[in-house]
């Protein structure tokens, strides 16, 4: 691939002609916060919480490829504002009862409110009724935490087999669907591995859960992206 | 100048909050010598006896006394603090909001629950003593206005104390990363 020059925050990095401009970034030690996105599926762009300005206009940087002069900015205070105000909505809209749930202080979503020093979501809760799917040996759906970054149905688990996730309903009704059949010999690797795909806590292990005591979590004392803007440049 | 006055209370809460409030340590000794208390579990006064200054609120409004109580603190003070998730948004208790109808969860707790056991006439306490139970519970700024939030369950000692020093001095409050917790 030919080696173009991209213009991040006011330098100029060298970088892959392609590569998303979210990656680029990474690699040069600059944090943009991320939902929807993870590392070796096909972006998706469906957040928006990556939204930057790209050569003036507002993108997403996990599905805009890097060209060469590109001029992106990544944190004006307008973009931040975008970025809390996003993380609002995804608290107002499901039931996330911190609290009580196995995945605080590993949570994405939480990593970011507390990056973005949510104190409150600026909308009213609307405590929408959704359940529980607890009906798989292994693995457990809470559809109360689920903020639909079809993640879980995106990532392949195993090279071979199609996603054992799937979309149910439309609109405001949407959620996440287990195939049940497909996933009843899930062994603990499995579950495990559907767990870390869910940024939020939608996804849990049975049997399973607080064994890290608070103040050892994984945000507990680092913010989100503080690995990332701490290593610097890698390439 | 006189002491700020400060009132708290312990609405749809556990008063995990007011423990934490008391978790600040020997820096209790020097909010005494700041400030003064009025109406709190603290002290023990039940009603207001002057107009206060600062209020601090721990745990959502499940009834009608809740409620009651959330206005009088916005009658009776300039400033409301809400502190702990579920002041913010109704906390555990809120977890009834999702699904199940206030009949429902009234029939869960006292007659159909695995543990209830001596309730043979089936009785759900309705005395008109008692306060009226909420359709749901609601969060404390949809009752009346707040005016500052402190997340948590309960919130860290230092997020508490560091807004009481922010507001009786009227400086900027100090945030550090660690202290702004959901959990």
């Amino acid at each position: 691939m030919s080696k173009i020059l991209v213009n991040i925050n006011g330098v100029d990095y060298s970088a892959e002609s392609g590569k998303m401009v979210l990656k680029v970034a990474n690699e040069n030690g600059i944090y943009i916060p991320t939902l929807c996105h993870f590392e070796g599926i096909k972006p998706q762009g469906s957040c928006r919480v990556c939204t930057c300005k790209i050569d003036g206009r507002n993108m997403t940087a996990c599905t805009t490829p890097a060209s060469h002069r590109m001029v992106v900015v990544t944190d004006t205070a307008e973009l931040e504002k975008i970025r809390a105000t996003i993380i609002e909505l995804l608290f107002a809209e499901g039931n996330h009862f911190c609290p009580a749930c196995e995945r605080s202080g590993n949570c994405e979503l939480q990593a970011l409110a507390y990056r973005y020093k949510m104190m409150v979501p600026q909308f009213p809760y609307l405590f929408p009724a959704k359940d529980l799917d607890a009906k798989n040996p292994k693995i457990m759906i809470d559809h109360n935490r689920c903020i639909l970054c079809k993640r879980c149905i995106r990532r392949k688990l195993e090279p071979d087999n199609p996603s054992w996730f799937v979309f149910k309903n439309r609109g405001n009704k949407t959620q996440i669907n287990l195939d049940h059949e497909l996933t009843a010999d899930f062994d603990d690797e499995l579950a495990q591995k559907a767990m870390d795909t869910c940024p939020v806590g939608a996804i849990i292990r049975k049997e399973k859960g607080f064994d890290v005591p608070i103040g050892e979590r994984k945000y507990d004392k680092n913010p989100i992206g503080s690995d990332i803007e701490n290593k610097g440049v890698t390439s | 100048m006189s002491k700020p006055i400060i009132a708290t209370t312990s609405l749809a809460g556990c008063f995990g909050c007011h423990m934490s409030l008391l978790d600040i340590d020997e820096r209790i000794l020097d909010l005494i010598e700041l400030v003064e208390f009025n109406k709190s579990p603290i002290d023990d006064i039940k009603t207001f006896t002057k107009q206060c200054d600062i209020g601090i609120i721990e745990g959502g409004c499940c009834n009608s006394e809740n409620v009651h109580v959330l206005k009088d603190f916005r009658k009776n003070c300039k400033t409301l603090v809400v502190i702990g998730e579920c002041a913010i948004m109704g906390g555990l208790p809120a977890m009834r909001n999702n699904n199940a109808p206030i009949s429902e969860c009234l029939e869960e707790a006292y007659l159909n629950c695995v543990s209830v056991q001596a309730n043979e006439e089936k009785i759900i306490p309705n005395d008109e003593e008692l306060p009226m139970i909420l359709d749901r519970v609601y969060p404390c700024h949809e009752i009346v206005k707040i005016d500052y939030f402190l997340p948590g369950c309960a919130p860290r000692a230092d997020l508490i104390w560091n807004a009481l020093v922010a507001l009786v001095t009227g400086n900027e409050m100090d945030l550090p990363y660690e202290v702004i917790k959901f959990d």
